[in-house]
């Protein structure tokens, strides 16, 4: 190691104590480490990182889906036995049968697992930490170690929650926003909420660990390893959205943290933050006082929706990547797109209150958090109609990745139209806690999230892996998972709109019989739409062995991971420092190259006018 | 659609030298390469730097939530019971406010001896010792001072306020182990025979403890105006 240590002003020269090659053109080229345990296991390359986040969202994405195939059956054919269930719980689904609260445990993992696990590992974790070194110029993350420590974190986190499966009262039943009190006073409030309960709060709070350790090393990486002439103009717009995330993330995750231990304290060492006096659960006093449960969904919610935009802004600016890429030209105005996220992500703190119209908080409050969840459906809008304007008359190259980045617009726009409606304190009273919310989340946040996850894999993987995917199962992955989606979610607003209730495990009461044929519709969409996904999970695995080898720049695209050789080196570009100097995004023009210019290439070009 | 094209810089502009802000990419090469954390060359802002600050803001989110979730649970119930703060705390803010400044000097020693002015590395060392040294007798007066509470019957679930004291000041403290690995790390580092401590590492550790000096003053200002 050199030895340096350099005081403010004094010039470089005189700043190193031990001699140092200061010289730019020195190339230094970096061995792989050679242990399988170094390389694979406790790694400390950001790719081998991404890799790993994506490996476990993905094993998270099959369960949480597995799961919400079992309680799309259960719904509709309330006491059909499902094979193999009783194995996983003798208590909480007898002879295959579930009951109610394994029900709800079930909705509680689902919700966790997704939200968490997938939707802000996979888009976030997992791409970022591959391609935000790379489209940056740097070698790796500011704090490998650092990086290395968040994955197996959030690893730790994933199998506390799965452990909760295991346990005696089976997994947590009180949803994944666990509202208090019932997620703090303890067993008494039902199977679950024992120690599985118990393990989601000791989950949660590992995860925000990992999480702002993640939030971190993103912010100091874009700050301060950029390469030559690398600005943070000259940034692709998914850097921009991984930026902006991690800087969402890290004032988020900071205040769930704080929450989750005071459940946790409320949980097992009696104290009284969430639960109220006098509360009488099972027919027993709750020895706790003075609590406020409202106090909860403040600090959840307060987290809980900055969240959601933790998970859609990595797919916005992925697919933003994506669609310039595939119409080759510059979106109406790239600048526009980052304020807007950046516009996004402030506002996100300020809307938390949406959640809680019917909480019992003051109505005033419902105004003041109403207007600006309207507002912050401006810089969304105005992002959709750049995309639109954009795709206009352009000549779309059709790939599997233009398509799911087709397809998370439309899911974005229909998922985000109901948030309107929502986002009035008069209308949400109204269908607050009815599948309309369930539609509109799981179209705006979940399905168009997992787009933009699916544009980002059939676009980076060629890169991630050096052998192309299949474009044509992939384009019927996408119309089917696109058809299959909307039949899914489209009936949970019409139904939502009806009046039926969610968390609700079977539809006895009157008003929601006649709507059961709906349900049925809906949950052989939802089996046909994730049989689909095996397509995907085929896809993946076959292309990564037996994949055509993948060229090194096979989209034609701009930024700088295309300048590597697929899979990237060890050590990113082979020890050099790659000089910008361009904007991002040179389509459209005439180079020596074809219609479009690397960022890092030297040439001059004519500006069209 | 026209895309304006901004003429390429030309190869000739000499890499940023000034360190300090992280706009236009000097060269930054941090390469962690082969499992171990090999430094190279670099001419960039270090990113410990700028990770500490971050992490610091992270910190200041988390104990403002803190903050709002004391001054929620104080207006939910009638509850509210005043606390009397044991009297060693005040003993460990000025222990804690000192520290600081004998790690201050610590960073000026250190800087002498890495510009070359003095030859001896034992002065440094001696002033982070002290400081290394200051934080554990914070720490251990924390913990008397929850001895204290605790033989007035004040445990963590009896009443909000002695809830709410004991979650601040344990994860306040817990931060400040934290601060003193780091400093543990800073003295290890400079006790090897070639100087290879990085001024950034001082600096980010420095400005970590010196942080969590002033978080203290902020807990120990919420505990005695709401607890």
């Amino acid at each position: 190691m050199f030895g340096r240590f350099v005081t403010k002003g004094e010039h470089m020269s005189d700043r190193v104590v031990q001699a140092v090659p200061t010289t730019a053109d020195v190339v230094h080229h970096h061995q792989p480490p050679q242990g399988f345990i170094r390389k694979y296991v406790f790694s400390l390359d950001h790719k081998m990182i991404g890799k790993q986040y994506y490996a476990l969202a993905l094993v998270a994405v099959f369960i949480g889906m597995v799961l919400s195939w079992l309680m799309r059956i259960h719904l509709v054919w309330p006491n059909w036995p499902i094979p193999g269930l009783g194995l996983l719980s003798k208590v909480g689904a007898p002879g295959g049968v579930m009951t109610p609260e394994y029900y709800l445990s079930l909705l509680t993992m689902h919700g966790t697992l997704m939200v968490f696990f997938v939707l802000t590992n996979a888009p976030f974790a997992a791409f970022g930490n591959y391609f935000l070194p790379i489209q940056i110029g740097a070698e790796d993350m500011a704090f490998p170690r650092f990086n290395m420590m968040s994955f197996w974190t959030t690893f730790l986190a994933f199998c506390i929650l799965i452990a909760a499966f295991f346990v005696g009262d089976g997994p947590p039943i009180a949803g994944w926003t666990s509202y208090a009190p019932l997620s703090a006073v303890g067993a008494d409030a039902g199977p679950g909420q024992g120690f599985g309960q118990t393990l989601w709060g000791l989950s949660i709070f590992v995860f925000c660990i990992a999480s702002l350790l993640g939030a971190l090393n993103f912010i100091a990486t874009t700050l301060d390893l950029r390469t030559r002439g690398m600005t943070l103009s000259r940034m692709p717009i998914c850097t921009w959205a991984w930026f902006i995330t991690s800087c969402i993330a890290l004032l988020a995750f900071a205040v769930l943290l704080p929450a989750c231990l005071l459940l946790i304290l409320d949980r097992v060492a009696g104290t009284s933050f969430f639960i109220p006096a006098g509360l009488v659960i099972s027919d027993r006093l709750q020895p706790h006082s003075g609590g406020s449960p409202l106090l909860w969904q403040h600090l959840f919610w307060f987290f809980g929706h900055p969240e959601v935009y933790i998970a859609i802004l990595p797919a916005i600016g992925i697919v933003s990547h994506i669609l310039i890429n595939s119409m080759r030209r510059p979106l109406l105005s790239h600048k526009v797109v980052i304020y807007c996220m950046m516009g996004i992500g402030f506002l996100s703190y300020m809307v938390w209150g949406h959640h809680m119209f019917v909480s019992g908080m003051n109505p005033f409050s419902s105004l003041m958090f109403s207007f600006p969840t309207l507002v912050i459906t401006i810089p969304a809008t105005i992002m959709t109609l750049i995309w639109l304007g954009s795709l206009y008359g352009s000549r779309l190259r059709i790939t599997a990745a233009s398509l799911f980045a087709l397809g998370f617009i439309s899911m974005f726009v229909s998922g985000g139209v109901s948030g309107f409606f929502l986002a009035q304190p008069s209308i949400d009273i109204y269908l607050h806690a009815t599948y309309f919310v369930v539609g509109h989340f799981h179209m705006v946040m979940g399905v168009a999230a997992i787009f933009g996850v699916f544009a980002g894999t059939y676009f980076w993987f060629p890169k991630m892996t050096g052998h192309m995917m299949n474009e044509s199962l992939g384009k019927l992955h996408f119309w089917l998972t696109f058809i299959g989606t909307y039949c899914i979610f489209m009936p949970f607003h019409y139904l939502g709109l009806a009046g039926n209730v969610r968390r609700y495990s079977a539809f006895v009461d009157d008003f929601l019989v006649p709507l059961i044929p709906v349900h049925r519709f809906i949950t052989i969409a939802a089996l046909c739409t994730g049989a689909a996904q095996l397509i995907f999970l085929y896809n993946l695995i076959h292309s990564r062995f037996r994949g055509a080898p993948a060229p090194d720049n096979p989209w034609e695209c701009t930024s700088l991971e295309w300048i590597m050789p697929s899979p990237p080196p060890f050590d990113n570009f082979g020890g050099k420092h790659v000089v910008v100097y361009h904007d991002p995004y040179q389509y459209g023009v005439k180079s020596s190259t074809g219609d479009y210019l690397m960022q890092n290439s030297p040439e001059q070009v004519e500006v069209r006018t | 659609m026209a895309t304006t094209i901004q003429p390429p810089e030309t190869e000739s502009k000499e890499p940023r030298l000034d360190n300090g802000n992280s706009g236009g990419g000097g060269l930054r090469n941090l390469g962690p390469t082969n499992g171990s954390l090999k430094l190279l060359e670099d001419f960039s802002p270090e990113p410990s730097r700028t990770g500490v600050w971050v992490g610091l803001a992270a910190i200041t989110m988390s104990f403002a939530a803190f903050t709002s979730a004391l001054i929620v649970r104080q207006s939910t119930a009638n509850d509210w019971h005043h606390l009397t703060i044991p009297s060693i705390v005040f003993f460990n803010t000025v222990v804690l406010l000192a520290s600081s400044i004998t790690l201050e000097i610590a960073r000026r020693r250190v800087a002498e001896f890495a510009r070359g002015r003095t030859a001896n590395r034992s002065t440094p060392l001696a002033w982070l010792s002290a400081t290394l040294l200051l934080g554990f007798v914070f720490v251990t007066g924390q913990y008397i001072a929850w001895q204290q509470l605790r033989a007035e019957g004040l445990y963590l679930a009896s009443n909000p306020n002695s809830s709410f004291f004991y979650v601040l000041t344990a994860i306040h403290v817990l931060h400040v182990l934290g601060g003193l690995a780091g400093l543990m790390r800073v003295i290890y580092i400079l006790r090897r025979p070639v100087l290879s401590l990085r001024r950034s590492t001082m600096d980010a550790t420095s400005y970590y403890w010196h942080f969590m000096g002033v978080l203290w003053i902020y807990v120990l200002l919420v505990i005695w105006i709401k607890l």
